[in-house]
């Protein structure tokens, strides 16, 4: 991901005035978009391929469709008139018309390519079993009302996440060998479980034992009435899903961070501009953040990455009401819709997240505005 | 290369973390080696099925029994009398005309300060057409005799002294398992003494009896305690570890070695090589692992294998390759690169007997931190619903507890225990490979 289109960034000529500059990251942004815009419709093809693979999809809901009109005509009394033979003949024509409406009858490349398409335009089709809030059927509708919490969540946590553990990392690399840097070494291994991990114990202490704050959920029951104490109520609600989030992540994510920073450091135009007598802000800010912003932000969205998939049990645990829980929900209740729409929607959070942290890439790699080849 | 692994070796005891981490490989690995040996595969997944009946014995959702040491209250036992076992419980009287008595009286001594959590009587009988009747009656060490009841036994037969109303009635509305030990002085104490239940049989038939179970279940059990459907949680909790080892190590190594390769390729050809390579790990950066792997949970199997090679499969592409993309492109400059063209080596020979080496001790850092992210993998999966059907995991035990509110009930030994195992396994190989990462990259033993 970290690789800047090289051949696109070559053929410009350099120029070091700044609107050819913008001109650069401009066309740079520009060509990642359409890559990953590619990107995207292949990934959710595949997509789709997993989920119809060996046509099991289509025969559940050829079997849905038979079963709703069996019942149906066993719940109409016209039908009582006739004989049985009559009644099977139109049964067979009555699912052969739904087949048929439904386009199931069609080779599955074609229909393939359709929800290809469907499913880029987010035209996701209605639920099996799963109602929206607001009693809608419409997939499209149940991932709108729940995109928000788990924007809300995932949003408040990697933002503590990247700064705090960008400023921790900093000041370790000022007290290197310190107490506290040898602490959040040694710590920095207990990030290789994940935040749910975290979160169960959070819960096990805060809420089962302590009884101090919510097992989970986003609101208070009923819901406060005015604005002010919903607000409340929800940050109530969030701080132990972010607590564990930042728990999960930051000790090896200062650690790392650290670890560049004292690698930056320690090359041989640092010590020249302290040899020219600049001060340690200067040369923090100019010599060691400003390089390694490339590489922090490359293991950053890792993070993230990593976050977003891990967000289906990172909810579930917290009973959070985002996508994550839903993907669950769906998963319990055999959601196909559902879970299909879950799949495309974290493809689209993972490759929208690619392309803004590659915007920021563009704006922080000198790489990339001044036309050098990228490796 | 033989002397870079001593040499690492020997490093490797001057890091405290690596020593540490290494022990806790070790001893988990032991732990698998038990399980394995102990419980052999079938039967472990027999147990875990609760086939036969395995479980009839064990207390529902008990803690395990060495909390009695930090109990003041003692807790009880589950505590089992079975005429099966001590033949000299069971009195036969022949009465002539095929009729004979068929009488049984366990005792047993209740010496703890909790009431039991469940009180059952099982029941087989051998007869031909007529069935057998059997009148219990309860004796409490005060010298009470409390009726319980009365029934006619089929072939195998459950009286769940818990479950009858009658008896609860006749208690004056107490839990049998608490009002046939409450202590009349103080109903919230148990009577502590010599408890007897007598079985007053009679058979109808020549060679017909009885044969009867008692079982006190206790509220503790075993090492580890019990679950809902009365598991011993012990049986999982080892399993787990050679299911969980396996997954993590054979992801961990299968899926870099494969990336290795790939990166290795990539470079060596360079190119549209290069190219497709870079363009597919572009397409899977973006592809959700989790999701994907819940539709083929849902829509394939739910194997643990075929789990694994997904998670292969989408790993060898991962963001692994451009890291040992950049590493291969400073070996494949390297003068004895050149030197082995020279001499005619082929591409093969080169990817493998040349650069591939090179960068192994970096590797072993990286496939050593990335086990523990595979081992919660599986414990995810197991959490959404999706583990293996049949084995028993870690992550199916978290599942387990997550579904029937064991955080909410204070059944908090149900989530601790297989949590403290995934969190020491995490530990050990992290721990490990972060030390590993400082011996092999000299470029981070200096900080």
């Amino acid at each position: 991901m970290q690789n800047v289109d090289t051949a696109q960034v070559e053929s410009a000529v350099p120029s070091r005035r700044r609107f050819s500059s913008l001109n650069r990251v401009l066309k740079y942004v520009l060509v990642r978009g359409l890559t990953l815009l590619v990107t995207i419709t292949i990934g959710v093809y595949l997509a789709i391929l997993i989920a119809n693979g060996g046509g099991y999809v289509d025969q559940m809901r050829i079997g849905q469709i038979k079963e709703e009109i069996a019942m149906q005509m066993a719940a109409d009394q016209e039908m009582t008139f006739l004989t049985m033979q009559e009644r099977r003949e139109l049964e067979a024509a009555r699912v052969e018309v739904q087949i048929q409406q439904l386009g199931l009858d069609r080779p599955f490349m074609i229909r393939s390519f359709e929800y290809l398409w469907n499913g880029l335009t987010l035209n996701l089709g209605s639920a099996d079993y799963l109602l929206s809030d607001s009693g809608s059927r419409q997939v499209r509708n149940i991932l709108g009302e729940r995109l928000g919490p788990t924007l809300l969540l995932m949003a408040t946590g990697q933002l503590l996440l990247f700064f705090s553990s960008l400023a921790l990392g900093l000041i370790l690399s000022r007290r290197y060998g310190s107490f506290l840097d040898k602490l959040i070494v040694t710590l920095a291994p207990t990030s290789s479980a994940p935040a749910w991990f975290y979160g169960m114990f959070f819960i096990l202490i805060f809420a089962a034992v302590l009884g101090w704050l919510p097992f989970g959920g986003m609101i208070d029951a009923p819901p406060p009435q005015t604005t002010w104490l919903r607000a409340l109520s929800i940050m109530k609600h969030m701080i132990l899903p972010v607590s564990a989030l930042l728990l999960a992540s930051v000790f090896s994510g200062a650690y790392s961070r650290r670890t560049f920073f004292l690698i930056y450091s320690s090359e041989d135009y640092v010590e020249m501009a302290k040899a020219k007598g600049l001060s340690d802000r200067e040369i923090e800010r100019r010599y060691v953040l400003r390089p390694t912003l490339p590489t922090i932000i490359t293991s950053f969205m890792l993070t993230i990455i990593g976050l977003w998939t891990g967000a289906i049990v990172f909810e579930t645990v917290f009973n959070w009401p985002g996508i994550g829980r839903l993907t669950q929900q769906a998963i319990n209740l055999f959601d196909t819709p559902v879970i299909v729409a879950t799949t495309v929607i974290y493809a689209y959070l993972l490759a929208v997240t690619v392309f803004l942290l590659d915007i920021i890439y563009a704006l922080v790699d000198p790489r990339v505005k001044i036309g050098g080849g990228g490796h | 290369m033989k002397a870079t692994f001593s040499n690492a070796f020997r490093q490797m005891r001057r890091y405290p973390s690596a020593v540490a981490g290494s022990i806790i490989i070790l001893f988990l690995v032991f732990m698998a080696i038990y399980a394995m040996v102990t419980i052999p595969y079938s039967e472990a997944l027999r147990l875990w099925r609760g086939a036969d009946n395995v479980w009839m014995q064990s207390p529902r959702n008990a803690r395990p029994a060495w909390f009695n040491y930090f109990y003041k209250e003692k807790q009880p036992l589950t505590i089992v009398q079975s005429t099966t076992d001590d033949p000299d419980a069971k009195i036969m009287v022949d009465l002539g005309g095929g009729v004979a008595t068929s009488d049984f009286i366990f005792e047993f001594d209740y010496q703890y300060d909790g009431f039991p959590s469940e009180l059952a009587v099982f029941l087989t009988a051998e007869f031909t057409a007529a069935r057998p009747n059997v009148v219990l009656n309860w004796i409490t060490p005060d010298g009470r005799e409390i009726p319980l009841g009365e029934l006619t036994v089929r072939a195998n037969e459950t009286y769940s002294v818990s479950q009858d109303s009658r008896v609860t009635r006749r208690l004056g509305g107490v839990q049998p398992e608490r009002g046939l030990f409450a202590d009349p002085a103080n109903p919230d104490k148990p009577l502590k003494g010599t408890y007897q239940l007598v079985g007053e049989g009679l058979v109808f038939e020549e060679g017909s009896s009885i044969d009867a179970t008692l079982v006190v279940y206790g509220k503790l059990h075993g090492l580890a305690g019990t679950d809902h459907r009365r598991r011993d949680i012990t049986v999982a909790l080892l399993w787990g570890t050679p299911v969980a080892l396996a997954f993590g190590l054979v992801a961990a190594v299968g899926s870099s070695i494969m990336t290795m390769f790939l990166g290795a390729t990539a470079v060596w050809f360079g190119g549209w090589v290069d190219w497709l390579i870079r363009r597919v790990n572009e397409i899977v950066m973006i592809l959700p692992l989790l999701p994907i792997l819940i539709m083929v949970g849902l829509f394939y199997s739910r194997s643990i294998w075929v789990m694994l090679s997904v998670v292969i499969l989408l790993g060898i592409f991962g963001s692994g390759i451009l890291s040992y993309r950049s590493m291969f492109i400073q070996v494949k400059q390297s003068g004895y690169i050149d030197a082995a063209r020279a001499y005619g080596a082929g591409s093969g020979r080169i990817i493998i007997r040349y650069m591939i080496p090179k960068i192994i001790p970096t590797l072993i850092p990286g496939f050593v931190t990335q086990v523990p992210s595979f081992v919660f993998l599986e414990a995810t999966l197991a959490l959404l619903g999706l583990g293996d059907p049949v084995l028993p995991t870690w992550g199916k035990l978290l599942n387990d507890a997550q579904t029937h509110g064991a955080l909410f009930n204070g059944y908090f030994y149900w989530v601790l225990e297989p949590a403290f195992l995934l969190m020491l396994a995490g530990l050990g190989f992290a721990m490990l490979g972060f030390a590993l990462d400082r011996i092999f990259n000299p470029r981070l033993r200096e900080v």
